[in-house]
């Protein structure tokens, strides 16, 4: 495939607004998980919540789409220039000629779950104001970044789960392969909800503490949110430092709805497709950003899955224990660390890991490490064996 | 103007009134008479036991139609990506879940919290099949059918593969139902090929448009169209029906409809 320039990116999520606060937090090891005092949850968990949404106000023609996945997809739009590197190259190529594909697991049903609980005693009906189109529907997120960027292209939500925003690469690379547009906004928005919260635990699948990726005694993964964006546009072949979208690799499990093959043989054909996507391979690879959730089944498949490709020796890491598993956001929000990486020399190193598992055989690092990376590799797979795996390099 | 261009190989439907595309067909083209009536859905009997005792309406809506389409083109299923385009995926689990959360114990199953996922039915079907293949869940809200052929479209060409595209919805139970009144449950599906395929029924050639949605003559049908995402799409498949080239108009966005120029 044609690689793509990442002319501009910016990630909001636990962590911090913007790249200078994430990149700070990577850089001081620093995790942003908090005991869940969220909403009325009474979970012993913790979680990765943004602060600050409740004070986001949308624009006044935009105010239809008030929640709080839409004000954190505003809070993420006004961080590091984004809407005004969106507004130069929508000049430069056309709005219908830029395209709008976003991630998301769960978007606004926040409202929802909370207008369920106002139902009139009578007629059982949600209550006045209520607004399904612009707050709980999946699209709503996409429909208002188009809006509030101005843009006029094809446009969709991408939902599959924890690997949403990850496949909104491969649709925009897609989409401008066949001609249709020029440049896309990608990334991805999941907010805190009830529905999240209380699921995963019905699964046992929360950790009771901070998640520890690839702990010998990892019990489960932590909720987070995130709003990230990148600006994807043709390479024009400028030699200049860009960080490039090399490849996509996607596929399924075919296996079971909530856990993944016990080999990781989709995980595997992940990343194999996306090697061969950007004619690279395994040794080409310098960092592995781990799906790394911290559940036990997880690491686990994920662990055998890279091993049998890559052998034990590439380095990686799982960033989950710092920003929380974002789910629908996941995607986006650690090809914005993997950009931040390449651009930074640094390799971050996982975090609450005080005990390896010695079942998980991976050059998996702890602390971070310095050193300059040409390629980098990020894993994503959602509920219903749903894989993709991401390739991103330097220009030069 | 940037254009797309795939065949169809196969077609499935299943909504009010349309059982399956051969009676469907003789509808859209004025054959047979438009007798509106609730849709059945059938068993789904593909799946392994465990996962048919956890698959609500939705998925024996999707997996039906889908095997539709893959049965007229004679491709196995095994082998094909899936594109799956819904406006709101699951309305009675998406309800069940609410209700539950507004209940002082907040009880979810976990068949219930994995079936809330968008893409479910995605999951569902790779099971039935064994199909290891790259799937994507797309929603556009009512754009969903256009925004589902876009992205199929663009795999076709991208990819030089054959690709099946399922829309489907469900209307929601009281009282999202009186928010989002989704009539009934229909869904549509088109096995998509590349141009050059010789198995092709016909050939689509996708753009943007200006012009406004192609509307049905047929009050009752033209109400099917308006009232469920999915059947946005049956003015494509009433021209497949007429076996007449010619173009059609999908509603898409507030900017933009999606031309579908059809050559059979």
């Amino acid at each position: 495939m044609t690689a793509l320039r990442m002319t501009h990116f910016t990630a909001t999520s636990c962590l911090g607004r913007g790249l200078k606060m994430t990149l700070a937090a990577l850089e001081a090891a620093r995790s942003g998980l908090t005991p869940c005092d969220f909403e009325t949850v009474a979970l012993d968990t913790q979680i990765g919540q943004v602060s600050g949404l409740e004070a986001v106000r949308l624009p006044a023609q935009l105010r239809a789409y008030d929640c709080r996945n839409n004000r954190l997809a505003e809070l993420g739009l006004e961080q590091d220039g984004f809407c005004e590197a969106v507004h130069a190259s929508a000049a430069r190529w056309g709005r219908q000629r830029l395209g709008v594909f976003l991630g998301t697991s769960t978007s606004g049903i926040l409202e929802t779950e909370i207008a369920y609980r106002a139902r009139d005693r009578l007629s059982g009906l949600l209550p006045v104001g209520f607004d399904y189109e612009h707050r709980h529907n999946s699209f709503s997120v996409s429909d208002y970044v188009r809006r509030a960027l101005k843009l006029e292209g094809p446009v969709a939500s991408l939902c599959t789960a924890c690997s949403s925003s990850a496949k909104v690469f491969a649709a925009a690379q897609r989409m401008i392969d066949a001609g249709m547009i020029d440049a896309a906004v990608v990334g991805g928005v999941d907010s805190l909800c009830l529905t999240t919260l209380y699921g995963f635990h019905s699964l046992q699948l929360m950790a009771r503490t901070a998640c520890r990726p690839f702990d010998l005694r990892r019990d489960g993964l932590s909720i987070g949110e995130a709003a990230a964006f990148v600006l994807l546009e043709r390479a024009c072949g400028a030699n200049d430092h860009a960080v490039l979208l090399l490849g996509a690799g996607e596929s399924s499990d075919a296996h079971h709805m909530s856990s993944p093959h016990p080999d990781g043989a989709g995980a595997r054909s992940a990343m194999r497709r996306a090697l061969d996507a950007a004619g690279l391979q395994t040794r080409d690879v310098d960092y592995i950003n781990l799906h790394g959730t911290g559940t036990p089944s997880n690491d686990s498949a994920e662990s055998l899955a890279v091993s049998a490709l890559f052998g034990t020796e590439t380095p990686c890491s799982s960033t989950k224990a710092a920003t929380g598993h974002t789910l629908g956001a996941a995607g986006a929000l650690e090809a914005v660390i993997c950009a931040l990486a390449l651009n930074n020399g640094l390799l971050p190193g996982g975090l609450n890991l005080s005990e390896r598992d010695p079942q998980l055989t991976l050059n998996y690092l702890t602390h971070n490490r310095r050193a300059p990376l040409k390629t980098v590799l990020s894993n994503s797979f959602g509920f219903g064996g749903v894989n993709c795996a991401l390739l991103f390099g330097r220009a030069s | 103007m940037a254009k797309l261009s795939v065949c169809i190989e196969g077609i499935g439907v299943l909504g009010p009134g349309l059982c399956d595309w051969p009676a469907s067909a003789a509808v859209l083209a004025g054959a047979s008479p438009y007798i509106c009536a609730r849709t059945v859905l059938p068993p789904p009997d593909a799946l392994p036991a465990a996962e048919r005792r956890r698959a609500g309406r939705v998925i024996k809506l999707a997996l039906g139609v889908g095997a539709e389409a893959v049965s007229q083109s004679g491709r196995d299923a095994r082998g094909l990506p899936g594109v799956f385009s819904s406006s709101g995926g699951d309305g009675d689990n998406c309800h069940a879940i609410c209700e539950a959360l507004a209940g002082s114990e907040r009880l979810i199953s976990p068949t219930r919290f994995h079936n809330s996922v968008h893409n479910a039915v995605a999951g569902y079907w790779s099971i039935a099949y064994g199909c290891a293949e790259a799937s994507v869940t797309v929603c556009a809200f009512d754009a969903s059918f256009a925004a589902g052929l876009l992205e199929a479209s663009s795999q076709v060409t991208h990819n030089g593969c054959p690709v099946l595209l399922l829309a489907y919805d469900v209307d929601y139970p009281s009282p999202l139902y009186e928010q989002r009144p989704i009539a009934d449950a229909c869904a549509l599906s088109l096995l998509l090929s590349p141009a050059d395929s010789p198995n092709a029924l016909a050939v689509i050639t996708l753009a943007l448009s200006q012009q406004p949605a192609t509307r049905f003559d047929d009050p009752e049908l033209e109400s099917l169209r308006l009232s469920i995402p999915a059947a946005r799409g049956l003015p494509l498949l009433q021209q497949l029906a007429r076996s007449r080239s010619g173009t059609v108009f999908l509603d898409y966005l507030d900017t933009a409809r999606l031309a579908v120029e059809i050559q059979v």
